[in-house]
């Protein structure tokens, strides 16, 4: 595994009396694509302003290369980033925005007359040139130098913003959701085209982002986020595949959560019946979520089910049907191939390895229900409705 | 609909335009062009224009000395304005207020209250004076007439400020270094901060941010300050009446002395004026050419 290169050592950030970042422990190996993930406001930018150095944390220490760097300011750090707002410099066109740190920052050269030592260079002005071309062309914006930054599209600036910050060659780079303002099509082409660069150039990148499919395909490893703390840190699988707690599960891919009860080791039970599973280690009879996903769910004849209950709707979503089925007043979805109409009785069988289950935690009985899936079910559960805004609050 | 209604509530703003901006420029144009002849009759000519040659150096010195003050409003008020922007609020509008006190006191008083200041037995002399400030000088102008044989006089007793052009600049800075100060606060206070960041981030030091992006980025603001000063300083005539003394008269005063002075000839004054108009005009192009790459400047 290669060297850890920047830490978060119990990162505490507090603005007036609200508490933004709660005791962050985080490290970054060299070369890693780490991604921080969560929903809007929990912190994420406010992480990557502490590495960038434009943040202090209230307490707390940040190193980097093992040396402490919280009192270095930003200019001095080995970093650059590509803000969640562009900011790029309206003044300048867009070679001369991409062309800035390359003009700014001399470049060690070993000194003719005396080879052991070095000097400090400006960046010769064809290199410059040939660069600030490369990195607009990484970008998909070869010939757009000469435009004002004021005539492009907010895609096109975001790529500016990317390209401002590569073609300096940082040795990490700290992205603040550089694909926000793209289209779904840009956006899968701009991911490949990062994830490359990253690999090639042989940059540490710190990916902030709320989309979590971005998150599992780009990523090394995920750290989710909530509430100004860690949830969980892992790889994409080890996210999907053995989420911590009921957020995770929600947060990461749709997910059935069931309150259950642990019998013994791989048998859990819910809705009174007893389950194979895959996991182990809790007390006997321990209460616990257990996810499913709703992939990992066969329909089968009534006769043949686990469990039984009545489809309620169903949605056709392209590769599959979303299909939403009422098991005892809780309501499961079901990805699946195979249509059953609205009103139909169904069985239900889920393999061993298509439990996932988790110890109880303060996020237990928030996610994973989909009574609220459809309006057409919103009436119903108005209170279940209030009551999840009001958490989220 | 809205729109059209809209319209409607610039109504009294193109009147008011139309009537005090447009019609007396349509006037003064006319009386520029024309000369009343000794009938009472008026001549179409160009007459008017070819006088103005003998007042060249009126010309030149009212620009020059707008210019200077100008360039000090820059010096003084950019530094003020960028410090000022970085304040924290609540100072900020303490000093914002300070900065606009003045001109709330009538713009005669203000003048003539530096008169008293300039005098000869005026406070600054006094001040001087009570410092010991001119033994100093008397002094030393005698040991410097000692060593080298000079004629310095040794018995100066106060300074002459008035009637000298420094104390016309100095009139012209002291009233219009607000109108330099404020349309740079108020261009530097809204530059975006994650622009900076930014510019940090790319590695810029402080000295880099600022002279890479905050002072293209506040040209702006200097552009409509020096629009502020310099067409208000080159045709004062109260500044230099009061404190110019009478012998560096300017523009301001040329014209004046047309309408409302013994030199009455409102047609010559009309062609002063509009020549005056001109030349600024001009002035004002280049110069907004000038800042054109760098963002559009307020012209007031
Ligand atoms: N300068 C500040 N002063 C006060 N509160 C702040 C400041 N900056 C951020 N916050 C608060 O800190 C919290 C976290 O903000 P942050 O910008 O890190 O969120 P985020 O995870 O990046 O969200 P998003 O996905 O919307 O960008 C928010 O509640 C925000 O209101
Ligand atoms: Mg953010």
């Amino acid at each position: 595994m290669s060297k850890e290169l920047i830490r978060l050592s119990d990162c505490f950030m507090k603005f007036d009396d609200d508490v933004i970042l709660d005791h962050i422990n985080l490290y970054i190996n060299d070369k890693e694509f780490l991604t921080l993930l969560g929903p809007s406001g929990c912190g994420k930018t406010t992480t990557l302003r502490i590495i960038g150095g434009f943040q202090k944390p209230t307490s707390g220490d940040v190193f980097f290369d093992g040396v402490r760097i919280n009192d270095v300011p930003p200019h001095k750090r080995k970093v650059n980033t590509v803000f969640q707002k562009y900011a790029l410099f309206s003044h300048m066109n867009i070679f001369e925005n991409v062309a800035f740190g390359l003009r700014i920052n001399k470049v060690p050269v070993p000194d003719p007359s005396d080879p052991k030592r070095t000097r400090y260079v400006k960046v010769p002005e064809e290199e410059i040139k040939r660069r600030v071309d490369e990195a607009l062309a990484l970008v998909n914006l070869s010939g757009y130098g000469r435009r004002s930054v004021n005539s492009l599209s907010g895609g096109q600036q975001q790529r500016v913003a990317i390209a401002r910050a590569i073609v300096n060659r940082p040795q990490v780079l700290l992205l603040d959701e550089p694909l926000g303002a793209l289209d779904l099509k840009l956006r899968k082409d701009m991911q490949i085209e990062l994830k490359r660069i990253q690999q090639q150039v042989g940059i540490t990148f710190i990916y902030v982002t709320h989309d979590q499919e971005e998150a599992l395909t780009m990523s090394d490893t995920v750290v989710v986020m909530n509430e100004g703390k860690i949830q969980q840190i892992g790889t994409p699988e080890d996210i999907y595949n053995e989420p911590k707690n009921a957020f995770v599960a929600d947060f990461i891919g749709e997910s059935n959560i069931i309150d259950g009860v642990m019998h013994e080791d791989r048998v859990v039970g819910m809705y009174g019946k007893k389950f194979p599973c895959l996991d182990g280690g809790f007390a006997p009879n321990e209460p616990v979520d257990v996810v499913i996903r709703p992939e990992d769910i066969d329909i089968v004849p009534e006769e043949q089910g686990q469990l039984t209950g009545t489809v309620t709707e169903v949605t056709f979503k392209g590769m599959h049907y979303d299909i939403i089925v009422d098991f005892r007043g809780f309501k499961w979805l079901i990805q699946t191939t195979d249509f059953s109409p609205v009103g139909a009785r169904i069985g239900v069988k889920i393999d061993p390895d298509g439990f996932h289950i988790m110890k109880k935690s303060a996020y237990s009985g928030m996610f994973g229900d989909y009574s609220s899936y459809s309006s057409e079910y919103d009436e119903l559960n108005e209170d279940r409705l209030e009551a999840e805004d009001g958490d989220e609050e | 609909m809205k729109s059209r209604r809209l319209v409607w509530l610039s109504a009294p703003y193109v009147l008011w335009m139309a009537l005090f901006v447009v019609a007396p420029l349509i006037v003064v144009a006319a009386y520029a062009f024309t000369v009343e002849l000794a009938d009472g009759s008026w001549q179409v000519t160009l007459q008017n224009f070819a006088g103005m040659a003998g007042y060249a150096g009126v010309f030149a010195r009212s620009f020059l000395l707008a210019a200077i003050a100008t360039v000090i409003c820059i010096l003084i008020g950019y530094p003020a304005a960028y410090l000022l922007a970085r304040t924290p609020p609540g100072f900020r509008r303490i000093a914002n207020m300070l900065i606009m006190l003045p001109m709330w006191m009538n713009f005669l008083l203000r003048t003539y209250s530096w008169m008293f200041l300039l005098e000869r037995n005026g406070f600054i002399n006094n001040i001087l004076g009570s410092l010991g400030f001119f033994n100093l000088v008397n002094a030393l102008n005698g040991a410097l007439n000692g060593a080298f044989s000079l004629a310095l006089p040794t018995d100066v007793a106060y300074f002459e400020f008035l009637g000298s052009q420094g104390a016309v600049v100095l009139g012209m800075v002291y009233n219009f270094l607000p109108f330099m100060i404020l349309p740079i606060f108020s261009v530097i206070e809204k530059i975006d901060p994650r622009v900076i960041e930014a510019a940090q981030d790319l590695g810029a030091n402080s000295r880099q941010v600022f002279r890479k992006v905050i002072f293209p980025l506040s040209l702006p603001g200097v552009l409509s300050g020096v629009t502020m000063v310099f067409i208000p300083s080159v045709s004062t005539f109260v500044i230099s009446r009061l404190l110019g003394g009478g012998t560096n008269i300017l523009l301001g005063d040329l014209i004046e002395m047309q309408f409302l002075g013994n030199a009455y000839n409102p047609h010559l004054g009309s062609a002063i004026s509009l020549v005056m108009m001109v030349i600024v005009l001009v002035c004002m192009g280049i110069m907004n050419r000038f800042g054109e790459g760098e963002g559009e400047a307020v012209l007031l």
